[in-house]
């Protein structure tokens, strides 16, 4: 049986002043990072309207824009919540 | 040494300086196209006083590098190079480069064309503008996302 890993949670823009922090270190029993949203989501407040189902959330593990939500998390890896960019 | 692809700051950028740089010492190029993005003082109907970008600094450059050799592998193109400023910005100011650099107008177009679209709908940066109602972040336009899919799923 796999234990609790550890992840490194990055926050952005409106989701960044939703949550009221840019990341923390963060263990957690999360399979994959559906399983940590959910998670985030249960702490209620701004966790929960930020990262609610059907609000438009982008998630990047290590740095790459996750297109399947369902991808397995890895021990000290680095997952992101944001909204849909704006640059350009 | 190699001039840099991809280049995240908070200061302003020269477009002539950068397109010298992009095609010196290369008698192959016969072609240039530069997209330059400048902040509007209206956005949605409402006045826009300054503007705040915030990007995701490591996942930016790396996406943004990675849709370079995207480009290179889908045109025939000799160089590119893209400047994204960060921070706070006035209206009026320029936001983003785009420039590229190839034998035959063309393939230039459209790669400049096609790492504007990346950039708009896959480079994680976050616009916030100041307006008299208060500040907001902008929110992503589904006409982005369009013009990304008509390069086809392989894109991103």
């Amino acid at each position: 049986m796999s234990g609790p890993i550890t992840v490194q949670l990055r926050f952005f823009a409106s989701v960044r002043e939703a949550v009221g922090t840019g990341g923390e270190s963060l263990s957690t029993p999360a399979a994959t990072a559906s399983d940590l949203r959910d998670e985030l989501i249960a702490r209620g407040g701004g966790w929960a309207v930020s990262l609610a189902r059907g609000k438009a959330v982008r998630v990047a593990l290590d740095q790459r824009m996750l297109q399947d939500e369902h991808t397995p998390l890895t021990d000290g890896c680095e997952v992101a919540f944001f909204p849909p960019v704006t640059g350009g | 040494m190699a001039n840099p692809r991809v280049s995240i700051q908070a200061h302003d950028f020269d477009v002539s300086a950068e397109i010298a740089r992009l095609r010196a010492g290369d008698g192959g190029v016969g072609a240039v196209c530069s997209f330059i993005g400048t902040v509007r003082d209206r956005s949605d109907g409402r006045q826009v006083s300054a503007m705040e970008l915030e990007h995701y600094p490591g996942m930016t450059e790396k996406s943004i590098e990675a849709m370079i050799d995207a480009a290179h592998q889908r045109f025939d193109i000799r160089a590119a190079r893209v400047i994204h400023r960060v921070g706070p910005l006035m209206p009026q100011d320029q936001i983003v480069l785009v420039a590229v650099s190839s034998a035959h107008r063309g393939e230039s177009f459209q790669a400049c064309e096609f790492l504007m679209d990346y950039l708009k709908t896959e480079a994680p940066f976050w616009k916030k503008e100041n307006t008299p109602e208060g500040a907001r972040w902008v929110d992503a336009r589904v006409t982005d996302d369009a013009a990304m899919a008509r390069w086809g799923p392989a894109a991103t």
